[in-house]
């Protein structure tokens, strides 16, 4: 091995494992930080090496569980609907547009490709939504807008059908005297797990990391998902307790909070189902965003 | 009588019209059940972008609630004027452009010396493992990352103030009330969140590079320092160019969660964290100001639509197969 090849290996390895660190040291930061002792954070500050342990935090979280087990139920049950719903609009839009022969084909295409090139803008897509569809405080506020079908996963779905179902398989259903919802659901969808995989894979996190639909939409804490709960809790450790019952209470919890703690135990609560699935599911993901890459 | 000489006329037409109608009709029965397949992603599409599309006439009229959005009075371009009257408009276009500016600068460098240097790894796992690791900051919502640059710049009890000013000796600062440090701490905390996705889009570029010109240029004694900046880099240099065009027909637009949840919202970060998306919130949801933020929004849409066209009409010209149309 020539002496260049020798040394470059080890420098190519240090500068990754940097990089590792940096992409994963604030998320250990932020874990230390919930389980460090109170008394810890107030003489030496946020630390990777705390002087003192404590799961006071996570204490505090599981006594007034409430909001948080509703927030979560909220994210859960949006991510599950939305995800689904999702899967089969852009499923069933994207098929026809794989098919050569559809008439009025390209009026569609252009449809959906013109969404991608011009908007209305935040502020009449806001107003549709509250004053004509009435989203203001449904749970459907958190799924319907913006999120339902994107342009992008249709195009990447359409190609996927175009170039890995064969036709001789659409023509023999045909010729069998199956219906085209048949042939699609028989014959089409068996064949587009992968696709069906990437796309669910990519609703799933776009639902489940949202938070701008809920700041939008949503006003009622009984309807507040997991993410906007934490926005709110960073800006305001008070909107944890408000619930309690009178303001004397509300005081003598938030004396009793060990603030920063808790503010960073949520955060871990918040983002560690994500973390605890990524391992599984990061090889369907980067697989994902390498074919939208190379096929676009 | 005029009657039988005007339909004398059409008795050629008639044939044809009718029958390229039936064809298109008999297709259209024939491919019903596909096209009904579509009415849902179709109304979808209707509700969410073409009557909001329709809405951009709010931005022509002088919004009050009594008349509604139909019977309010005409404004003429009165909310456009007040929008570039004010020194908002201005800051926030400078805002928006340079900071994309950076990022397509940065975010592509990094990227690509990643990339580069991945390829040089032929273990598999190892190649995977570091894929995975960089990839993991862009699955996280805004949100978390607010957490965690909150937890870097805190004003009491962050990481930075109390653990690396005492290290390195220097002054501790109030990071959520100094403007001028945010334009570095976004685009750091950009790149943090984008570089490893861009990293495996250039990747998989070179990946599927054709391995006999390495073989090749191995047999001719090529270095390794040889093979990535005469094979690799003029190979994948189209796809670098076609990405950058794309981000840079999206100038105008700003990530809200980066500039709306990274700064906490906090006021005097404005004058360098306030961006076109940033913006039209504000103006909507604090002012109430319907006609202007809508105005702004219009604004940002047709520059953005421009800019699209003119960097596909560049894209095409370059590589057709990456053309967006």
């Amino acid at each position: 091995m020539p002496f260049a090849t020798r040394i470059h290996k080890p420098l190519i390895h240090l500068f990754f494992l940097l990089f590792s660190v940096v992409s994963l040291m604030p998320f250990v930061l932020v874990f230390m930080v919930s389980i460090t002792d109170e008394s810890s954070i107030v003489q030496n500050g946020y630390s990777f090496f705390p002087s003192k342990l404590n799961f006071a935090s996570y204490q505090f979280l599981f006594n007034d569980f409430g909001q948080i087990a509703r927030s979560y139920g909220v994210t859960i049950l949006v991510t599950l609907l939305g995800t689904t719903i999702s899967l089969f609009i852009t499923a069933l839009f994207a098929y026809p547009l794989s098919r050569k022969d559809l008439p009025l084909r390209r009026t569609m295409s252009f449809i959906l490709f013109f969404t991608m090139l011009f908007s209305g803008g935040m502020v009449p897509w806001y107003i549709t939504y509250v004053t004509m569809v009435g989203l203001k405080n449904s749970l459907f506020g958190m799924i319907i807008p913006n999120l339902l079908m994107s342009a992008f996963n249709v195009l990447l779905m359409r190609s996927f059908f175009a170039n890995t179902i064969p036709e001789s398989i659409i023509e023999s259903g045909t010729i069998d005297g199956a219906n085209e919802l048949t042939i699609f659901l028989k014959l089409v969808v068996p064949l587009s797990a992968p696709i069906m995989a990437t796309i669910a894979l990519f609703n799933l996190l776009a639902f489940w990391n949202d938070w701008y639909n809920c700041m939008l939409f949503i006003d009622k804490p009984e309807l507040i998902n997991i993410q906007y709960l934490m926005t709110k809790t960073l800006n305001n450790i008070q909107f944890l307790v408000m619930k309690a019952d009178s303001s004397s209470q509300v005081g003598e919890l938030l004396a009793k909070m060990p603030t920063e703690g808790v503010r960073m135990a949520l955060a871990i609560i918040g983002i560690a189902p994500l973390l605890i699935a990524y391992p599984f599911f990061q090889k369907y993901y980067i697989s994902g965003i390498t074919s939208g890459a190379v096929k676009g | 009588m005029p009657t039988l000489a005007s339909s004398d006329v059409p008795v050629p037409t008639v044939t044809v019209v009718p029958s390229r109608q039936r064809i298109f009709r008999k297709k259209i029965k024939k491919y019903r059940a596909l096209l009904l397949m579509m009415i849902p992603g179709l109304a979808y599409l209707i509700l969410n972008n073409y009557i909001p599309m329709y809405g951009v006439i709010l931005a022509f009229k002088e919004l009050n609630y009594v008349d509604g959005i139909f019977g309010s009075p005409w404004a003429g371009l009165y909310n456009f004027k007040f929008l570039f009257n004010s020194p908002d408009a201005y800051l926030i276009t400078r805002n928006t452009v340079l900071y994309n500016g950076a990022f397509i600068i940065v975010n592509t460098s990094i990227a690509l010396l990643i990339a580069l240097l991945v390829n040089e790894i032929k273990d598999k796992v190892v190649t995977r493992f570091y894929q995975s690791t960089f990839l993991l900051p862009h699955i996280i919502s805004m949100v978390v990352v607010a957490y965690l640059v909150y937890s870097f710049l805190n004003a009491e009890s962050d990481f930075i103030n109390r653990q690396l000013a005492n290290w390195f000796g220097f002054d501790s600062i109030s990071w959520y009330n100094e403007a001028n440090y945010w334009p570095y701490v976004l685009v750091i905390v950009n790149a943090w969140k984008s570089v490893g996705y861009l990293a495996i889009i250039y990747f998989a570029a070179i990946i599927g590079i054709d391995k006999e010109y390495y073989e090749a240029a191995t047999i001719d004694g090529a270095s390794k320092w040889k093979q990535m900046t005469r094979i690799t880099i003029p190979l994948i240099a189209p796809m670098i160019i076609v990405m950058t065009l794309l981000s840079i027909s999206t100038i105008m637009r700003s990530d809200f969660g980066l500039f709306y949840q990274v700064p906490m919202n906090s006021g005097p970060l404005m004058p360098t964290t306030n961006t076109i998306d940033t913006f039209v919130y504000r103006a909507m949801i604090v002012r109430g100001d319907i006609g202007m933020s809508t105005a702004a929004g219009v604004y940002q849409s047709v520059v953005c639509f421009f800019l699209i066209l003119g960097a596909n009409f560049a894209v095409r010209r370059i590589s057709k197969d990456n053309a967006l149309f």
